[in-house]
């Protein structure tokens, strides 16, 4: 890699031991996926938040560097373990619960803003196009790059914390143009998210940085983030553009046989004992069309609805949380159904959702049974 | 060798492995002692090392655990591999161990016992005696 007398010097130590901490992650990140610069980014989203992923080593590593480190861009933060409003209802043990306000606290320390979201696109006003960002969440390092014509490496928890720090980031692949050579044929009519999920989620498994997604007409916002989630979890594709792409590319169906193969992997049971909504976390828009959807019915089982505390507040003010939880629903700020440690396999042997991604890690992560299902079957079928 | 990825200088007697290494699962994170009994490192402990593999797998928070062995003093001394994986690129980086690219020729030439003097600013890089 080239660098700057700047950099070279923050790489020898002589600009304190953080910013060499940091530049070394930058220089290793960026040799490792072959860039040869350093440029400047102007907004970074952190993963590395939910205690249950970093655990104690990085709980550790945080608690040490935020005495010194502060981010010199915009930076906001993925979701952490729990909602500090409700936790007491989950049986969390202590330990748990004094770590994750722990990793809390060190990333306030630093000027991170605590917006426990993994939805950073829909909380907060896109920058201009073009614009270099670093966001460490696959889902919306996805979007930033496909939907919100921003420019972004999907990038590792250490290498966004380092661009928060520096405000740079490599100049790997996918800050530069690339052409897709594979070209996923959406096969199947009028798409549920269900469906759009399991096609990122395949997508993703083809696609090595980037694909075109063909056969698709009018998605809507719930769709688009459905399939972000589920191509951010199988893979290292960090972004798709609608079209057929250039003259000669390889094509591969994703229809109903395609479709099946998906969903035989991820769905393990017939029935959930609990259901669970967002992951990506809920915007407004979805709170508000569930609630339309929740109007005098009520759930059988119990429904877990994540979402930013952003969204938790909008959706009060408009009436949403009220109709919802009518309804029966708890709903959770601050964390998210993917990497969650409220569920627990000692206490539930299932779960319903309608998320590609929530789906993989409940069932890899947490080892609990997934029923898969469309929002609309969920309302249909687990309601009164 | 083909890139540095994390400079420094290390010495120390090679502990080569042909199995990639997921550090998050494998890699006791006190001891340094792979736990993996399917690992051709087995009951090994990585600590002080010239740790020569073909690269990291597994989950991208394995790098914290490379940075838990250095903190607990049980990290190699320096790393070695032939194809470069962001895992173990920011483990190093955040533990401050020097991390090496090889070829494949210069990984089949290495073997475990040899003892390596690398220096990332030296005109050899690697002495391998």
């Amino acid at each position: 890699m080239e660098l700057t007398k700047y950099e070279e010097a923050a790489l020898k130590g002589e600009h304190g031991e953080i910013m060499q901490l940091a530049y070394r992650i930058l220089v290793a990140t960026g040799e490792a996926t072959d860039a040869e610069r350093l440029v400047p980014i102007e907004w970074a989203h952190l993963s590395g938040v939910n205690y249950n992923t970093i655990g104690d080593a990085g709980e550790e590593f945080l608690s040490r560097i935020s005495r010194e480190a502060k981010v010199r861009v915009k930076t906001t933060l993925n979701p952490m373990g729990f909602d500090v409003d409700n936790v007491s209802q989950y049986g969390l043990d202590e330990n748990f619960i004094n770590k994750q306000l722990s990793i809390k606290q060190s990333y306030e320390t630093m000027g991170v803003t605590p917006s426990f979201s993994c939805i950073p696109y829909e909380i907060y006003d896109i920058p201009k196009a073009e614009t270099q960002v670093s966001f460490a969440e696959s889902n919306a390092a996805i979007h930033a790059n496909s939907l919100d014509s921003l420019k972004t490496n999907k990038e590792s928890a250490f290498s966004a914390l380092a661009s928060a720090i520096t405000g740079q980031s490599p100049y790997s692949s996918m800050r530069r143009e690339v052409e897709p050579d594979l070209t996923i044929k959406m096969g199947l009519d009028e798409p549920d998210e269900l469906a759009y999920g399991m096609l990122g989620f395949f997508a993703g498994k083809l696609g090595e940085d980037s694909v075109n997604i063909s056969g698709i007409k009018d998605a809507d916002r719930r769709s688009c983030k459905a399939l972000c989630g589920g191509m951010g979890t199988s893979g290292t594709c960090a972004k798709f553009s609608f079209g057929s792409g250039k003259p000669g590319c390889e094509v591969v169906d994703f229809d109903k046989k395609a479709m099946q193969e998906v969903h035989d992997e991820l769905n393990t049971s017939e029935k959930g004992d609990l259901i669970t909504l967002g992951s990506p976390q809920l915007g407004l828009e979805e709170m508000g069309d569930l609630a339309g959807m929740l109007k005098g019915r009520s759930f059988q089982k119990r429904c877990m609805v994540f979402c930013p505390r952003t969204v938790k507040e909008q959706a009060t003010a408009a009436g949403y949380t009220a109709e919802l939880e009518r309804a029966g629903c708890e709903i959770l700020a601050d964390c998210c159904t993917c990497l969650t440690p409220l569920i627990c396999k000692d206490e539930v042997d299932s779960i319903t959702t309608n998320s590609i991604k929530g789906a993989y890690y409940l069932k890899n992560s947490n080892g609990v049974g997934i029923n898969l299902k469309p929002l609309s079957k969920i309302v249909k079928e687990e309601t009164r | 060798m083909k890139k540095v990825l994390v400079r420094g200088s290390a010495q120390g007697v090679v502990l080569k492995s042909n199995d990639p290494i997921n550090f998050l699962g494998t890699v006791d994170k006190k001891t340094g002692v792979i736990t993996d009994k399917n690992h051709d490192i087995y009951a090994k402990p990585v600590g002080g090392t010239m740790l020569v593999f073909p690269s990291g797998v597994g989950s991208s928070v394995g790098a914290y655990t490379i940075y838990s062995i250095k903190s607990n003093g049980s990290a190699p001394a320096a790393m070695i591999c032939t194809k470069p994986d962001l895992t173990v690129a920011t483990g190093c980086a955040l533990a401050d161990i020097p991390l090496l690219i090889i070829s494949e020729e210069e990984f089949t030439s290495i073997k475990t016992g040899q003892h390596i003097s690398l220096d990332t600013d030296s005109e050899d890089v690697i002495i391998i005696q």
